[in-house]
């Protein structure tokens, strides 16, 4: 039954391809969306602290991939109105 | 013109420093005049295994902050005079190595030297990328296996925007030298293939040196595998990647198919 096993084995080399095909894919991909995301949190959080006086963990900027189309949202905790305004 | 090549991976012990040494002595054996520089600051390893360990004084670091001068603390090959070594500090601390000093001490070598070939320390942390910094050309070390291929990708992205060539807008050279190649294994299909990894990377092949015992004995005597055993299939796959390297155009073979019959051949562009 072992020899059977033995011969029956396929190899793991074209599982090894497949796999590193489809993460490289994503991680390439990742590494620009990511400069991207970051690059739109670095210019929202500049724009908004033209008006507002908000602290860097007060922006949230999330990214989700999907296959047709990719959704950005960006969440803001604005401080109480009294301490609000930028100087 | 003085050409600047750093031998890079991403990922741990894939032969980087074994490749440094053994394609340093190739191109020093052509009669180039050849420098080998670690830029494994804390981790030395090229002093070692080109043989060389008792007879470091000075290294790259003292050379930064000036402590001593650049023809101090090159040591010259014994067996090669047109070899040397620039050693890495074992006790000084990583930060030591700064941005401009790595470009003067560059600047500098590339004046008495034809080759300058930078041993890059594991990771893509700073270390590896001040080793790439300067470079010309990349010779991205990888062993045909999911992991190393990986990091190898990674490095390959860093080299095309951390390098000052990249930043001024040009292309860095860039070639997969396959190392640790097991032809059994692969004969089995475990291992990736070499057509695999070429198209997942899609840079040129420079070479493909086998898994040898002969690699792991010369490192013992401490002598680049292109010296200590001249004759061995690794050596010869060596000394053929430093042609490649010199720009001879030469059909890459799989190792153990090189006598006999005609094995397979890989032409030096990728898929
Ligand atoms: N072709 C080979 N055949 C057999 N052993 C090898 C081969 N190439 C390298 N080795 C061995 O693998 C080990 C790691 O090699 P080396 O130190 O050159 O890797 P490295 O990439 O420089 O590692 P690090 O990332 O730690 O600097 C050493 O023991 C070396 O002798
Ligand atoms: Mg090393």
């Amino acid at each position: 039954m072992n020899i059977f096993r033995f011969f029956a084995k396929e190899s793991s080399a074209p599982a090894a391809r497949d796999r590193l095909q489809v993460l490289l894919a994503h991680e390439r991909a990742s590494v620009g969306d990511n400069d991207l995301v970051s690059k739109l949190r670095e210019e929202i959080l500049a724009v908004i602290a033209k008006h507002v006086k908000v602290g860097d963990d007060q922006v949230n900027v999330k990214m989700d991939r999907g296959d047709q189309v990719s959704t950005l949202a960006v969440d803001i905790e604005i401080p109480l109105e009294k301490d609000a305004r930028a100087a | 013109m003085a050409k600047v090549i750093v031998v890079t991976s991403g990922k741990g012990g894939v032969g980087k420093t074994t490749s440094t040494a053994a394609l340093g002595a190739a191109l020093a054996q052509r009669g180039e005049k050849t420098v080998v520089v670690d830029f494994d600051v804390g981790l030395r390893n090229l002093d070692l295994v080109m043989g060389a360990e008792r007879r470091v004084v000075y290294d790259l670091i003292n050379v930064i902050q000036g402590d001593a001068k650049l023809p101090q603390a090159l040591i010259r090959d014994k067996r090669l005079e047109t070899l040397h070594l620039l050693p890495a500090s074992q006790t000084r601390d990583k930060e030591n190595l700064t941005e401009d000093g790595v470009e003067r001490v560059m600047d500098e070598l590339r004046k008495s030297f034809d080759w300058i070939i930078c041993d890059s320390p594991a990771g893509i942390e700073r270390g590896a990328t001040l080793a790439m910094r300067h470079a010309d050309t990349a010779v991205v070390v990888t062993n045909p296996e999911v992991s190393s291929v990986r990091d190898s990708d990674r490095i390959i992205g860093l080299l095309d925007s951390k390098t000052a060539k990249a930043e001024r807008g040009d292309k860095i050279d860039k070639h997969l030298l396959l190392t640790r190649y097991d032809g059994a294994r692969a004969e089995r299909g475990d291992m990736l293939k070499v057509d695999d990894v070429l198209e997942i990377l899609s840079i040129p092949l420079i070479g493909i040196i086998p898994e040898s015992m002969d690699v792991l004995r010369a490192s013992n005597v401490g002598s680049p595998v292109t010296i200590a055993d001249e004759r061995s299939e690794a050596a010869i796959a060596y000394r053929q990647a430093a042609q490649r390297l010199a720009g001879e155009n030469l059909p890459v073979a799989l190792p153990g198919e090189r006598r006999g019959f005609f094995g397979k051949i890989f032409g030096r562009r990728a898929a």
